[in-house]
């Protein structure tokens, strides 16, 4: 597994201490915590069950050789490792901010298979380890902004969809591309109400696929994915609305329609299938021209493409984006 | 129980256990136990506690009915100005949050432009956004509600025309609850489980009044009318 074992003590084991203490769990077991602290033994050596299930999923293994990339950001402070994996829209473990990073610890990510089919010369099932053979890990970071009108700065590692992609040699017939999130009512408390159509699928046009911009991440700070951010493969399209970059891919798809994402076709009239970042182009019930950075007070300008107009723009030459939203 | 109980004991305590959500909602701000994104929970907190002390307060006749337990009726305006006091936080935070925090200050924060602006703002997004307009509509049905609800209201207005007014707390309900479904994306449980329990206290009302109306052993149509009034 290209993933190594990280040494014994980690910095993540020794920082983020408020990690431990979620909201809601604080609340039902205040009274254990403040014996516990108390006693001088603090919340992190707390034994009890309510303590215990308050602890989002550990920190994962470091990822070895990541290397710098010219597509980071350098002038926008990162969100921290604590605001990046509490506050997740991840409907597969629940509707609610802090759900995933408290029930995505249930979901098996090893061993992990993804299944490359459709359009193309070399369909194929992969073992991730096999996926992630032979490509060059880099840091990307990237804006992230959410339809619901808040964004974050976030260090991902991953590498170039295309990479995946080519290897698959896609078939002329190969117009668009299409994702599946991982389906598995038994580990997913999210999926056994119909909120949404599951499994959850997103879709890209294949051009938007090979952009040098669009990653495949299976990291975060330099440690594996958090399962709560889409263990252990993921989506990033930076210049697109969070939902478009889907989490825990099991299947990539070469179709020559073009796929029905899920939100899309939940509400078709306020999710579309670009779904490219627009302050010009509002949500039917909300304002996308500014949005609240995690951690900040002042709202800021949302920024055409999120600020990836450059890079991106000549993707849609031509196209009425008010009607393509 | 004795009256002075109730008037020593319990409605103190009531008014406490009102406070008691606020209090919970600045202590977790203080010590870092809400989410990534403060300003958002302490909106739909607010929001929250505001559904639910409306709930309350539509709740107290029929449970009045159900248990004859009268002096639970002496709760009821309490429970339904802290309805108001938590919608109108909700509101402003809103105000603050939503729309000051993402104003211009071409003169700076501390200009009139900045007071302009921000009521130009608020305006707008009353008017364009459907669910912010029916957010304010029962804002708007509360104000007047919470401000005749004292006694020398009650008596200014004369009873039967202060109860009147005072209906306008169902619509309030409605319009609460509508508020809430057209904000959430997809999952609406959480709105359908106040829906519930609003509209079954609403039609249990109604079905009260329907029960008394005929029960009024055929009347004229004055008495009728008078029979049709909710019961005090």
């Amino acid at each position: 597994m290209l993933i190594k074992q990280a040494p014994d003590i980690r910095s993540s084991e020794i920082t983020d201490k408020k990690l431990y203490v979620n909201r809601r769990e604080f609340m039902r077991s205040a009274t254990v915590a403040a014996a516990a602290a108390a006693t001088g033994a603090g919340v992190l050596a707390g034994t009890s069950a309510s303590l215990e299930a308050a602890a989002p999923a550990p920190h994962g293994r470091k990822l070895e050789n990541v290397q710098k990339s010219p597509l980071s950001l350098t002038d926008e402070k990162p969100n921290s490792w604590d605001q990046i994996t509490t506050y997740n829209n991840f409907y597969e473990f629940g509707t609610d901010k802090e759900s995933p990073s408290l029930y995505a610890k249930a979901l098996k990510t090893e061993p992990w298979k993804v299944v490359i089919e459709g359009e193309c010369a070399k369909p194929a099932a992969y073992q991730l380890e096999d996926l992630l053979k032979g490509v060059t890990l880099e840091e990307r970071i990237y804006r992230l902004r959410c339809v619901e009108a808040w964004s974050m700065v976030i260090p991902w590692v991953g590498f170039p969809l295309s990479e995946v992609l080519k290897r698959a040699e896609p078939t002329g017939k190969a117009k668009f591309v299409q994702f599946d999130t991982a389906f598995d009512p038994a580990s997913m408390i999210g999926v056994r109400q119909p909120v949404l159509r599951w499994p959850y699928t997103e879709g890209l046009r294949m051009d938007e696929a090979m952009h040098p911009l669009a990653i495949l991440a299976v990291g975060l700070y330099g440690e594996e994915m958090p399962k709560q951010d889409g263990a252990p493969i993921r989506l990033i399209v930076p210049w697109k609305y969070g939902f478009k970059s889907i989490k825990s891919i099991v299947k990539i798809r070469f179709t020559e329609r073009q796929p029905l994402n899920t939100w899309q076709e939940m509400q078709a009239g306020e999710y579309g299938f670009y779904s490219n970042v627009n302050p010009t182009v509002d949500h039917p019930r909300w304002t996308q021209a500014s949005e609240r950075r995690i951690g900040e007070f002042f709202r800021r300008k949302t920024l055409m493409f999120n600020g990836y107009a450059d890079q991106v723009a000549s993707l849609y030459t031509g196209m009425d984006l008010k009607k393509n939203y | 129980m004795s009256p002075s109980m109730v008037k020593w004991v319990l409605k103190p305590a009531v008014f406490l256990a009102g406070l008691g959500p606020l209090t919970w909602i600045v202590w977790a701000g203080l010590t870092g136990n809400l989410s990534a994104n403060p300003l958002s929970d302490i909106t739909n907190e607010t929001g929250l506690w505001a559904l639910r002390f409306l709930a309350i307060t539509l709740a107290i006749t029929p449970i009045r009915r159900l248990t004859g337990w009268q002096p639970i009726i002496r709760f009821r305006r309490m429970v339904g100005n802290y309805a108001f006091f938590y919608g109108t936080l909700h509101f402003l935070i809103y105000v603050i949050a939503d729309r000051f925090a993402a104003l211009d200050f071409p003169d700076g924060i501390v200009a009139w432009s900045t007071v302009g602006n921000l009521i130009a703002s608020v305006g707008e997004d009353i008017y364009k956004r459907p669910f912010i307009t029916i957010g304010f509509t029962t804002w708007l049905i509360l104000l007047p509600l919470a401000v005749t609800s004292t006694a020398g209201w009650i008596r200014r207005l004369g009873g039967r025309r202060w109860q009147l007014l005072h209906r306008a707390v169902y619509i309030a309900g409605i319009t609460a609850i509508v508020h809430y479904w057209w904000l959430v994306k997809a999952d609406t449980s959480s709105p359908f489980r106040y829906a519930v329990i609003i509209g079954t206290l609403l039609l249990a009302r109604m079905a009260w009044a329907r029960m008394r109306a005929t029960k009024t052993q055929r009347p004229s149509p004055t008495v009728r009318v008078s029979a049709a009034a909710p019961p005090r």
